[in-house]
């Protein structure tokens, strides 16, 4: 028996867990990657539209920020650059994929029961790796396949299908990485994320100094997501880069093999801290707990929201800057979905991102319910003096809570960071403040929906995702593909005033209000009247 | 109140699997009462049941004199729960759960807890996820155990345990019945049962299929006999109620239902008997019997279709 037996039957197991999922995400950034173009078609009609945009965006620090640089103002080269941040998406899905598929399967006790069988000592990685390689190379056939049949260069849209794996690629391998160093895998996907954000923030410096010819755009090279970037599809494809890609992915693989080797089934390299041998006198409620469970996911999700909105923020001073000299761009990005000014209608679809991912957290937190319930950790809770009420809203606090402290973290620091360089820190502080508000309540539909499905019908929890992807693509597609407004209209954020720019109309926020009331508050009967754990 | 749980006609439905078709158990104040039966018989099931986590689709239960459905909050007060399948936060440490959970319930002994946790050798600082399932089961055991309360409902909680740590766990029980708690005691560890219970019901496919005391089963189901006879005893054979009847060199070994005890014995003694044991049966022999009996005549029916 081999280090890597059974690994062909570990891959089958792989498959039939990520049966539904493997799937749906390698469709969904294909089929955004084919959206881009079509909607960038839509906007631009003719070559001289595109090349005010790119001009104006090409040097504009924000944008750069986000989406990498732009080096022309072709078809191909702008939906390139402004799919720039999914290599950051498909490098977290792939440290996700592997880490789930070997820590959290270590943790859980799955890969002991597996482990026992006729299954070599790397199968399991071997498995969780090879399949997540090989999705990311038919994401990559998928991607070109796509923009090629919508008459791009082929050599150019096979670049940009691999620029996506190609980030997927060196991250699957981080995820091996992480999962060897630490027992639990929680930490492990704190590792690589933070790996994963570093990185990311090597290549925003070094192609925002590149901009203006700074010293530091070297560092662009030292990151793999730069990488992806350096690739330049449809702009002198630089096809040695995948080299870099490979040999990294190797290097990476080799190390958490080393690694593995090394180390016993279950234990992780970095040693486990002990905790108290006595719980504080404050743990003593259903809430105390709630924050223990919750407290770190909110504190990262609120500091990531801040951080966001400090680059956001800033580049906000950037779009006025360029719209200053650019009259033909203010219509553009009105027909994009903008109000009244420029920068207002750049700060609205800001706050609508943030609303969306905001709504991300709330569900995330209300299913943390379903998780507790499921894993069993529930069941000793509810044996006690707490009710079932009392136990969900030690979690949903954290839901609702939580998403409105984010969002309220978010429009600060793009109030602040906007405001401090437009010289108008008063005006826009608020403006800002309340446009991040005024998305609370549809955050809060999204949450009730989730709990809807908790209470009312457990197995079908996780659709509170696929409600939350709708309205993404609602949200960002929807007015590009000029769908009939009762489509929109299905989307709670369709419904969010447009501040700034537009007053604060009461009535929609007040709507919203009372179906995040109904949808919450039947689920919390179902889940008053049912069995738990529902099977 | 000398009934701490009385349940009638119990059923509850999992779709169109019927986990409890009808049951019957009671369980008298200050009694240690054991719950037996294979796995998936509806011993869990019951359990929730009883803790108002599962609503029954019919029938009725009673627990500390109240309706464990609607006033399951003011009942967990007086009660303390241990899992079949304890999971812990991962990053919740032992002593932290203990306390949590003691403290959720209305208060947790001091001096209890930290006797509990030398006697079951637990080191209460490491976190959720290092334990095995042993020890997560030990916190389990402690949390509850430590607690101020009337009843403890216990569901396999020996399952992980090693000989060692379940004759800890015998002791301790012992000292809470003496304390004068209820104990309802789900099992498959027939010698635990044997060992701890007053009362057992034995529960088969969501049913109770015997209840008593130990002493009352045996009674019910007869006695094991063994003798050295002079001369063979042909008349046993034919005699109703004599079951497993095995004759070698003299030596009888049978099995006689109550009611034909008198008749085995006389026809025994017409044959000359020069030694006899007798031997009430174990909780195992009554336990396999009845799931082998079952499990034959179901094997009987499906022939005779």
């Amino acid at each position: 028996m081999t280090a890597l037996t059974g690994t062909g039957k570990l891959v089958r197991l792989v498959l039939r867990r990520d049966r539904v999922l493997l799937p749906i995400w390698i469709l969904t950034f294909a089929g955004l990657m084919a959206t881009i173009v079509a909607s960038f078609n839509a906007l631009f009609t003719t070559a001289a539209d595109r090349q005010s945009y790119a001009d104006a965006s090409a040097a504009d620090p924000g944008f750069t920020a986000l989406y990498g640089p732009l080096h022309g103002s072709s078809l191909g080269e702008l939906t390139v650059w402004r799919a720039g941040f999914y290599p950051v998406l498909i490098a977290l899905i792939a440290l996700l994929t592997v880490i789930r598929h070997t820590r959290t399967d270590e943790e859980a006790g799955r890969r002991e029961l597996i482990g026992a069988t006729v299954v070599g000592r790397h199968a399991g990685m071997a498995a969780a790796l090879s399949v997540t390689l090989v999705a990311n190379l038919v994401l990559a056939a998928l991607v070109a396949a796509a923009l090629a049949g919508q008459g791009l260069p082929a050599a150019g849209s096979l670049a940009a299908g691999l620029q996506l794996a190609a980030a997927g690629w060196v991250f699957a391998a981080v995820g091996a990485v992480a999962a060897q160093l630490t027992s639990g895998a929680g930490s492990a996907r704190g590792i690589a994320v933070g790996v994963l954000g570093g990185t990311w923030l090597l290549r925003v410096i070094g192609d925002v100094s590149g901009l203006s010819g700074g010293g530091a755009s070297w560092l662009s090279w030292l990151s793999p997501i730069g990488w992806a970037h350096k690739l330049r599809p449809y702009a002198g494809e630089r096809w040695w880069v995948l080299l870099l890609v490979v040999a990294l992915t190797a290097l990476l693989a080799g190390m958490a093999v080393a690694l593995e080797a090394r180390r016993d089934v279950g234990a992780g390299l970095l040693p486990d801290r002990p905790g108290p041998a006595a719980a504080a006198p404050g743990l003593r409620s259903p809430l105390a707990l709630g924050w223990r469970l919750h407290r770190g996911l909110l504190a990262a999700w609120t500091a990531g929201f801040a951080v966001i909105g400090v680059v956001l923020g800033g580049a906000a001073s950037s779009v006025a800057d360029m719209v200053a000299d650019n009259s033909n761009l203010e219509d553009l990005f009105t027909r994009m979905g903008g109000s009244t000014g420029i920068v207002d209608a750049y700060l609205v679809s800001v706050m609508g991102i943030l609303g969306l991912l905001a709504a991300g957290y709330a569900i995330q937190a209300t299913l943390r319910l379903r998780a507790e319930e499921t894993s069993g950790r529930a069941e000793p809770v509810l044996a006690t003096a707490v009710g079932r009420l009392q136990w969900a809203g030690s979690h949903l606090v954290f839901s609702i809570l939580g998403s409105a402290l984010a969002l309220v973290a978010a429009g600060l620091t793009v109030g602040l960071t906007y405001g401090l360089s437009s010289g108008d820190l008063g005006h826009q502080l608020s403006q800002v403040l309340q446009g991040a508000l005024v998305q609370v309540p549809a955050v809060w539909v999204l949450a009730a929906v989730a709990v809807a499905l908790v209470g009312l019908a457990p197995r079908f929890a996780a659709v509170a995702w696929g409600v939350l992807g709708a309205c993404v693509i609602l949200g960002l597609v929807g007015a590009a593909l000029q769908l009939d407004q009762w489509v929109m209209d299905l989307s709670p954020f369709t419904h969010v005033p447009r501040v700034p720019g537009a007053d604060v109309a009461a009535t929609p926020l007040v709507l919203l209000l009372a179906v995040a009331v109904a949808l919450g508050g039947a689920g919390l009967a179902g889940l008053r009247r049912r069995g738990i754990p529902a099977t | 109140m000398d009934e701490t749980i009385r349940t009638e006609a119990l059923v509850k439905s999992f779709g169109r699997t019927r986990a409890l078709d009808g049951l019957d158990l009671v369980v008298q104040t200050g009694e240690v009462h054991g719950f037996l039966g294979p796995n998936g018989a509806g011993k869990t099931t019951t359990l929730r049941v009883l803790l108002g986590l599962l609503k029954a689709d019919g029938g009725t239960a009673r627990l500390l004199g109240g309706d464990p459905w609607s006033q399951a909050t003011e009942l967990h007060r007086r009660l303390a729960y241990v899992p079949g399948d304890v999971t812990l936060w991962p990053s919740l440490s032992g002593g932290e759960v203990i306390d949590l959970l003691g403290r959720l319930r209305g208060g947790l002994d001091a001096t209890r807890r930290k006797e509990l946790l030398e006697r079951f050798d637990l080191d209460p600082r490491k976190k959720g996820r290092a334990y095995s399932k042993g020890n997560r089961q030990k916190v389990a055991l402690v949390a509850a155990l430590a607690s101020d309360v009337e009843l403890l409902l216990l569901d396999e909680p020996t399952s992980g345990l090693d000989p060692l740590m379940e004759d800890v766990f015998r002791q301790v029980i012992r000292e809470e019945r003496q304390g004068g708690r209820t104990v309802l005691l789900s099992s498959h560890i027939l010698a635990e049962v044997e060992a701890l219970c007053d009362r057992v019901t034995i529960i088969r496919d969501g049913r109770a299929v015997e209840s008593g005391t130990l002493a009352e089963l045996r009674h019910l189901t007869g006695v094991s006999i063994q003798a050295e006879l002079a001369h063979p005893a042909a008349g046993l054979a034919q005699l109703p109620g004599v079951h497993d009847l095995q004759a070698q060199n003299g030596q009888v070994r049978f099995h006689v239902d109550p009611g034909a005890l008198d008749a085995a014995l006389r026809e025994l003694t017409g044959a000359g008997v020069r030694s006899l044991v007798s031997q009430p049966p174990t909780l195992e022999e009554l336990f396999l019997r009845h799931y082998d009996r079952e499990h034959g005549e179901a094997r009987d029916k499906e022939v005779a279709r």
